[in-house]
C-alpha cells in the first residue's frame, strides 16, 4: 500500500447521508475479477443518465469539482454490502480523503462511516476523517462558498485545513494502529506473518472439532 | 470474572495482542464466493503465498447463477469468467468447493449451516456483510472485505479491534404470525442502520430462546443491517439438536462430539456479565412489520401510515424525501393500498425449509393475484429437494409461482434475476437500497409469511387478521 502522509487537493461535497456500498459501486461490477478499472463506475447511478452521458444533476459532476481528490459527505457512509470493490472505486477515482460527521454521544452515537468500509478504507490508502456534525456542517457552507476550495490533511498531525479566504483548521480523532500503517503504507499480511510463530503454537491447542 | 458470550469466543480465539493495540485473532472457517474472491487469491500468487488452510476454507457460487432451468450455462461472459475463476482457485489451492450443477450448492449462509460448518463457539468469515447469519449457532460470524480475505487466506487469522458488547432482550411471545424478521426490522426501525455500530450483538430474551434456529439465522442475518458486527444467540437446545436432526457432514462426530458439546455448554454469557449497553423490546408488541423507503431502518408497522418528513428519527426531512420519491410513495398513505408488481421469497434471510413452509401454509390452495409475479427460490439445492419431497413446491406451483433453483436471485441482481425501474417488490431478502434489486427497482422488506399474503392480495395486509380470501 502506498503511505499517506500529507495531501493537498480540491475538497468536493455529496450532501447525502447513509450513502451505502451499492451506491458508491452497483452490482455489475463486482464481477470483475481485476482489481482495477472501477474508478469511472464511482456513484455510476447517480453520476450517469440512462444513455451513459454524465448526469447533470449530481453534484459531483459540476466542473469546479472535476479534480476532486477529498470528499466531504454526511453520516454512515458506506454502509451496507462489505465489497471492498466500493473502496477500490473510490482510490481508483481519485479519491484521497473522504470526511462524515459523527453525531451525538454514548449510546446515540451515529459515526460518520460503517465499520467494514472504514475498514477496508485503511488498507487502500484512503484516509476517513469523523468530524462533529456542526463542523461538518460548516465545512459544507465553505465549499459551497467558494469554487475550487482547496483543503490539506496532515495524517502525522491529525489536522485538516481548508485553504478558504483564511486557513481554517481542525484537529481530528484517529486510531493509532491504523494512522501508523497508513503513515508507512504496511502490508498488513507481510506483518501478521511475523507472528507466524505465535499462529503456529496456537494452532497446536486448538480443540480437533473445530480445526477439522 | 463473569464473561459474555462474545468474550469467551474471544478470548479462545486470540493468538496475542498486538503492540498496536489489535488483536490477532484465529480464524476456524472461511467460507468464499466467487465476487470478493478473485483479487484475493490474485493477491496470494503475485506475492508467491499459499493457502494456509485449505480444509478450512469452503467455497460455493450464489450471487452470479442463474436460478431458472438455464442455470447450468451462464450466458453473461464477465459472469461465468468470475465463476470459472472460483473454480481454478478451489482447484488449484485444494479447497472445498459445491459448484453450480452441485448438490450442494446454494447460498454461502445457507450452506454453511446446512453441512454442519457452522456449530457453536468458532471464529467464522466470509466475504461477505451478511455473514452474521451464522451468529445464530453462537459462534462469531463477521463480514470482511477482499484484502482480509487475503489476510485470512494467508495466515488463517485477522487483525481485529475489540468490538463491544450490546445486549438486545426480547421479552414476552411473539403474536401468532409475527416472526423472527419482524423482530429484527422493529429493531433496526427503533436503532437505526448505524445504531450497532462497533457491537457486536447478543439477542437474548424469552422470544429469541424459543425460536427455531432458521429463525434465528434471520435475526442474526440482518445484525448488519443494525450496523453491528455480528449478531450472536447462546446455543441451547435447539442448537445442538439441529446439528444432530440431518446429516452435517463437517459437523463433529462421536468421541469428537461429545468433547465440543461439553465446550458448547459453557458458552452462554455467565450470570452477571456486562455489556457495554442494553435494550429491551417488548416482543408481545411487535406488529409484522414492512419497509417503506430505501433503507432498513425505513420501516413500519403494516397498519402504520407512512411516515411524514420530519416523523422519521435519524433521517433528515431531505433523506426522507429522497426515499419516498424514489419508492414512489406520500406521507400519511397506507402500504397496504399500494399494488405489487412482484412477490420475491428467497435470500439468505429468508430461503430455508421454514422460510418455504411458513411460506406455503399461507398459499395452500389459494392462488396469486392476476397482475404479479410471485418468485420462490430456496437458499440451497438441498432446500430444493426437501422441499419437494414435502410437496410445497406444488403448492408453490399451483398458487402461480415460478419455482426455481438455489442462489440469491433477485435478491441483488446480479444475475439475470432483476426488478425492472418503479417495480414495486415484496421481498423477504434484507437490503431495500435505491437499485438493490435492480435500476429503479422498488423494495419493501417483509416476512415470507407477510410476502406470501401480499402475493394472494394483490397489496400488503396485516397477516394478523387477514381473512385469506382472493
Ligand atoms: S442472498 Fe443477498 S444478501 Fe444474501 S449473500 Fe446473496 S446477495 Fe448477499
Amino acid at each position: 500500500m502506498e503511505a499517506f502522509t500529507t495531501h493537498r487537493g480540491i475538497l468536493a461535497p455529496l450532501d447525502r447521508a447513509n450513502v451505502d456500498t451499492d451506491q458508491i459501486i452497483p452490482k455489475q461490477f463486482l464481477k470483475s475479477i481485476a482489481r482495477t478499472g472501477f474508478g469511472p463506475s464511482a456513484f455510476f447511478d447517480w453520476r450517469y443518465v440512462l444513455n451513459g452521458d454524465p448526469n447533470p444533476e449530481f453534484e459531483l459532476n459540476e466542473a469546479r469539482y472535476a479534480n476532486r481528490s477529498l470528499l466531504v459527505t454526511r453520516n454512515n457512509f458506506g454502509c451496507g454490502s462489505s465489497r471492498e470493490h466500493a473502496v477500490w472505486a473510490l482510490a481508483q477515482d481519485g479519491y484521497k480523503v473522504i470526511i462524515a460527521p459523527f453525531r451525538g454521544e454514548g449510546d446515540d452515537y451515529i459515526p460518520g462511516f460503517a465499520d467494514i468500509f472504514k475498514n477496508n478504507c485503511s488498507k487502500n490508502g484512503i484516509v476517513t476523517i469523523e468530524l462533529a456534525e456542526d463542523v461538518v456542517e460548516q465545512i459544507f457552507q465553505i465549499v459551497y462558498g467558494q469554487e475550487g476550495l482547496e483543503a490539506s490533511v496532515d495524517l502525522e498531525k491529525q489536522t485538516l485545513t481548508l485553504h478558504g479566504e483564511e486557513d481554517l483548521s481542525f484537529e481530528f480523532d484517529y486510531d493509532a494502529s491504523v494512522k501508523n500503517k497508513l503513515l508507512k503504507g504496511l502490508d498488513d499480511i507481510e506483518e501478521s506473518l511475523t507472528y507466524l510463530e505465535d499462529i503456529e503454537s496456537f494452532e497446536k491447542t486448538h480443540a480437533t472439532w473445530i480445526t477439522l | 470474572m463473569a464473561k459474555t458470550l462474545f468474550e469467551k469466543i474471544w478470548d479462545r480465539h486470540l493468538v496475542r495482542d498486538l503492540p498496536d493495540g489489535t488483536s490477532l485473532l484465529y480464524i476456524d472457517r472461511h467460507l468464499v464466493h466467487e465476487v470478493t474472491s478473485p483479487q484475493a487469491f490474485e493477491g496470494l500468487r503475485l506475492s508467491g503465498r499459499s493457502v494456509r488452510h485449505p480444509e478450512l476454507t469452503f467455497s460455493t457460487m450464489d450471487h452470479n447463477v442463474p436460478t431458472d432451468d438455464s442455470r447450468l450455462t451462464i450466458k453473461d461472459p464477465i459472469s461465468k469468467a468470475q465463476v470459472e475463476a472460483l473454480e481454478t482457485n478451489c482447484k488449484d489451492n485444494g479447497i472445498h468447493l459445491y459448484g453450480i450443477g452441485d448438490d450442494h450448492q446454494g447460498i454461502v449462509h445457507v450452506i454453511g449451516p446446512e453441512m454442519g460448518i457452522t456449530v457453536p463457539g468458532l471464529t467464522l468469515v466470509c466475504g461477505d456483510s451478511h455473514t452474521s447469519t451464522h451468529g445464530a449457532f453462537g459462534t462469531l460470524a463477521f463480514g470482511i472485505g477482499t484484502s482480509e480475505v487475503e489476510h485470512v487466506l494467508a495466515t488463517q487469522t485477522l487483525r481485529q479491534k475489540k468490538p463491544k458488547t450490546f445486549k438486545v432482550e426480547f421479552t414476552g411471545k411473539l403474536q401468532p404470525h409475527v416472526s423472527s424478521k419482524d423482530m429484527v426490522l422493529k429493531l433496526i426501525g427503533i436503532i437505526g442502520t448505524a445504531g450497532g455500530t462497533g457491537s457486536v450483538f447478543e439477542f437474548c430474551g424469552e422470544a429469541v430462546e424459543s425460536l427455531t434456529m432458521e429463525a434465528r439465522m434471520t435475526i442474526c442475518n440482518m445484525a448488519i443491517e443494525g450496523g453491528a458486527k455480528a449478531g450472536l444467540i447462546a446455543p441451547d437446545q435447539t442448537t445442538f439438536d439441529y446439528i444432530l436432526a440431518e446429516d452435517r457432514p463437517f459437523a463433529p462426530k462421536g468421541e469428537a462430539w461429545d468433547k465440543a458439546l461439553a465446550e458448547w455448554k459453557k458458552l452462554p454469557s455467565d450470570p452477571g456479565a456486562v455489556y457495554d449497553r442494553t435494550l429491551v423490546i417488548d416482543a408481545s408488541k411487535i406488529a409484522p412489520q414492512v419497509s417503506w423507503g430505501t433503507s432498513p431502518g425505513m420501516v413500519i408497522d403494516v397498519d402504520a401510515p407512512v411516515p411524514g418528513l420530519n416523523d422519521v428519527p435519524g433521517y433528515s426531512a431531505g433523506d426522507v424525501q429522497k426515499a419516498l420519491d424514489y419508492m414512489g410513495l406520500e406521507a400519511g398513505q397506507k402500504l397496504t393500498d399500494s399494488k405489487l408488481d412482484i412477490v420475491f421469497i428467497g435470500s439468505c434471510t429468508n430461503s430455508r425449509i421454514e422460510d418455504l413452509r411458513r411460506a406455503a401454509k399461507v398459499l395452500d390452495g389459494k392462488k396469486k393475484a392476476d397482475h404479479l409475479r410471485l418468485m420462490v427460490v430456496p437458499g440451497s439445492q438441498q432446500v430444493r429437494k426437501q422441499a419437494e419431497a414435502e410437496g410445497l413446491d406444488k403448492i408453490f406451483k399451483a398458487a402461480g409461482a415460478e419455482w426455481r433453483w438455489a442462489g440469491c436471485s433477485m435478491c441483488l441482481a446480479m444475475n439475470p434475476d432483476k426488478l425492472s425501474p418503479q417495480e414495486r417488490c415484496a421481498s423477504t431478502s434484507n437490503r431495500n437500497f435505491e437499485g438493490r434489486q435492480g435500476a429503479g427497482g422498488r423494495t419493501h422488506l417483509v416476512s415470507p409469511e407477510m410476502a406470501a399474503a401480499a402475493a394472494v392480495a394483490g397489496h400488503f395486509v396485516d397477516i394478523r387478521d387477514w381473512n385469506g380470501g382472493n
